[in-house]
């Protein structure tokens, strides 16, 4: 080893590199108020690393890229893990970014002679919240789409630059394949390199000028940077990587429908960080919404950037900086008040809100076998029964096609268990034949491919089928090929109509669809709701 | 060089502890996100069809152990996309009107090989691998027998289920 190591000291120097890197000095007030940069390089590196794992399964045009996402999220082991940090580590990024720059502001540590560096930091300030805004397009479900025509619409805004930014970012306002391209170039390709280039820009104003002393520093002998501030911003960096892999773990970040341009109900919403520029656009009156988006906004980065001029004082203690204090505190509070009030503002979803980020073989359910699924659950079934890796043992696997008789059998099976198999210790169903009936009709579709859809159907689908069966609404009409043409087929139905027309045509059929033949249904309005949102969350 | 000053001892075990913290908790981020990675990049995909039969036609018709190359279509998973796409076989009645199906691809190289008629065997043209009417290598590179698919007959109508690898010398 040491003639290996030797030979690469002479050649390259690299011992005596990483040796000035890690014995620099450091002022001895140095501590756990500076760890907050390394997080924020950590957190970068991860999400370039996260990055480069969701490309290699990532088709970046509009319609592949949701469908390759999907592909990520239901049918790669460990896909929905990598795309959770990705998502919260971006989150996590702004988070402590901004920590950083507070931290930074608070003890002045942007006083001569690191204005630069402090300019360099707003910066890469910018860059990452750039990579939240391009990212924001990516997962192209609706969401993604109806936030970036929001955005694409406020650059556009912009007085003198507005057209140029328009057409920079691939369109008249319109989102759509070249937006895309554009967007994704930027987030992989324009956007690391330019960050790592900052950091390194950053990092290296930072020790050409040593890292700020606070006042008194300078009689105390100064402290190395290793091991000891390593072993301190590593232990921030765990504690941050901790939480974020908890996150990713516990927090199911969703994907929502394919993005749909003709979708009139959408309500778009920005990512949580942010909402108080969006919360911010509703108090300014329309006349001044140019002064809102745009200006406003864009002094206020200036001025960030211009804060080592603004205060050119002489460095005090962190306890004696009480305007900046003030400001922190001010900015914190507005922040929070903005983002509260558009938490609060944001209605409750009036579409059907479904995680297409798991997989949806429930939605190829006929009615009567969805309403199957629903007495399954009611049943408690699974206290009992295996469906494939999940539940109990005591019964058979229902999955297994090999134990699959006929719907006759099953009926009568689910009536007298012991009478058709001697010796079973199944209690009898408590269900009318029709209740049974769909229950068969589930238990025999049953297969260890479609199983998910158990545990995937929602609350909503489940008893929405339920009122559907109730109702005998199959008579007359189709659902996923099942049923009847009397009256139009239901599948597509909320692309047809709105969702307040489809309930008051329960109501009154022949107001909304004059010679129409179909009774009025009076539903209370629990069922109204359940049935219209499994209506609405049918397959096109 | 940095000039390395010598510590006291009571700050020596300190040291080494804060070193030993450091590489404790790189190790373990290291390994949180280099498990899942490794999961991700090599464990296949879940996959969700079961195989499929498809229909290529009738082989009722057929004359003894004369090839005859169908053309069908069917669908492919491919990564998220489902793609239908032209599919081929080698078609072979038997002596005792068994049916096989032989991929198209030469076992060599993968190049298309074809029935010659007047030789009574496949020719691949690319590197003169020679297969019997059976299958099985007569001479040139080819490593193994020619690829089968699963059959079914139906009446008079042939079904392919996948294509298998033959195996060596098999």
């Amino acid at each position: 080893m040491k003639p290996i190591r030797q030979w690469l000291e002479h050649r390259t120097g690299l011992e005596t590199a990483i040796r000035q890197f890690l014995y620099e000095e450091i002022p001895a007030s140095s501590g756990w108020h500076q760890v907050f940069g390394s997080v924020a390089v950590f957190l970068f590196l991860t999400q370039a690393f996260t990055g480069a794992l969701l490309a290699f399964n990532y088709a970046p045009t509009p319609g592949d890229a949701y469908n390759s996402l999907r592909y990520i999220l239901t049918e790669l082991t460990g896909g929905r893990l990598i795309r959770g940090l990705h998502h919260w580590g971006a989150s996590m990024m702004i988070v402590v970014v901004v920590l950083h720059m507070v931290q930074v502001f608070l003890y002045g540590a942007y006083k001569k002679p690191r204005e630069a560096t402090w300019m360099v930091g707003v910066v890469l300030l910018l860059v990452t919240l750039a990579y939240g805004l391009t990212g924001y397009l990516l997962p192209w479900d609706n969401r993604a789409y109806w936030g970036t025509v929001v955005t694409t619409r406020i650059a556009g805004q912009a007085p003198f630059l507005g057209p140029y930014m328009l057409r920079l970012m691939g369109g008249g306002g319109a989102v759509g394949v070249v937006t895309f391209a554009r967007f994704y170039g930027l987030h992989v390709l324009l956007l690391p390199p330019a960050t790592l280039l900052l950091i390194a820009v950053h990092v290296y104003l930072v020790r050409k000028h040593g890292v700020a002393p606070a006042p008194g520093d300078e009689v105390l002998p100064k402290q190395q940077f290793y091991p000891r501030q390593v072993f301190k911003d590593t232990v921030a960096i765990f504690a941050a990587f901790a939480i974020l892999f908890v996150m990713a773990v516990a927090i199911r970040v969703p994907l929502e429908q394919l993005a749909d341009p003709t979708d009139g109900s959408y309500t778009p919403r920005p990512e949580w960080y942010f909402l108080f520029l969006f919360q911010f656009l509703k108090l300014i009156p329309g006349s001044l919404e140019v002064f809102g988006s745009v200006v406003l906004p864009g002094l206020a980065v200036l001025a960030l950037i211009m804060v080592p001029f603004f205060d050119r004082s002489r460095m005090v203690k962190v306890t004696r900086r009480t305007f900046a204090s003030a400001v922190v505190l001010l900015g914190a509070i507005g922040w929070t008040g903005l983002t509260l009030a558009a938490v609060k503002g944001t209605p409750k979803q009036a579409e059907v809100a479904i995680d297409f980020s798991a997989p949806t073989d429930w939605m190829q359910l006929s009615p009567e076998e969805m309403a199957g699924v629903a007495y399954f659950r009611e049943e408690n079934c699974i206290s009992c029964h295996a469906i494939g890796d999940r539940g109990a043992t005591v019964g058979p696997d229902l999955t297994r096609i090999t134990i699959h008789k006929d719907a006759a059998w099953m009926i009568q099976h689910f009536k007298r268990p012991s009478a058709m198999r001697p010796g079973s210790s199944m209690p009898p169903i408590q269900l009318n034949d029709q209740q049974l009936n769909s229950l068969a009709a589930f238990l025999l579709k049953l297969n260890p491919d479609n199983a998910s859809a158990l545990s995937n159907a929602p609350e909503f689908a489940t008893q929405g089928a339920l009122v559907y069966q109730a109702n005998h609404c199959g008579t007359c009409h189709m659902v996923n090929n099942v049923g009847m043409k009397a009256g139009p087929p239901l599948n597509g139905l909320a692309k047809r109509q709105s969702r307040s027309w489809v309930e008051d045509h329960f109501v009154d059929p022949q107001k909304l669809s004059p010679g129409s033949f179909m009774p009025p249904y009076k539903l209370s309005p629990k069922d109204l709701e359940n049935l219209t949102s499994y209506l609405f969350a049918l397959p096109d | 060089m940095i000039p390395v000053q010598r510590p006291p001892a009571e700050d020596i075990s300190r040291r080494s502890f804060y070193i030993g913290a450091v590489y404790a908790m790189w190790g373990a981020i290291a390994t949180a996100l280099g498990l899942p990675a490794v999961v991700y990049l090599f464990f296949p995909p879940k996959t969700r069809k079961a195989e499929e039969w498809v229909e290529i036609g009738d082989v009722s018709k057929l004359a003894p152990n004369a090839p005859v190359e169908m053309v069908f279509r069917r669908n492919r998973t491919d990564g998220w996309k489902v793609t239908s796409e032209k599919g081929t076989a080698w078609v072979v009645k038997q002596p005792d009107n068994s049916i096989v199906a032989y991929g198209p691809q030469c076992t060599h190289l993968g190049c298309a090989y074809h029935w010659e008629d007047g030789k009574n065997d496949f020719l691949c043209p690319c590197h003169s691998s020679v297969f019997s009417v059976d299958g099985k290598v007569v001479s040139g590179p080819a490593p193994r027998p020619l690829d089968r698919y699963d059959t079914k007959v139906q009446g008079t109508k042939l079904l392919l289920g996948q294509l298998r690898q033959s195996g060596e010398n098999g």
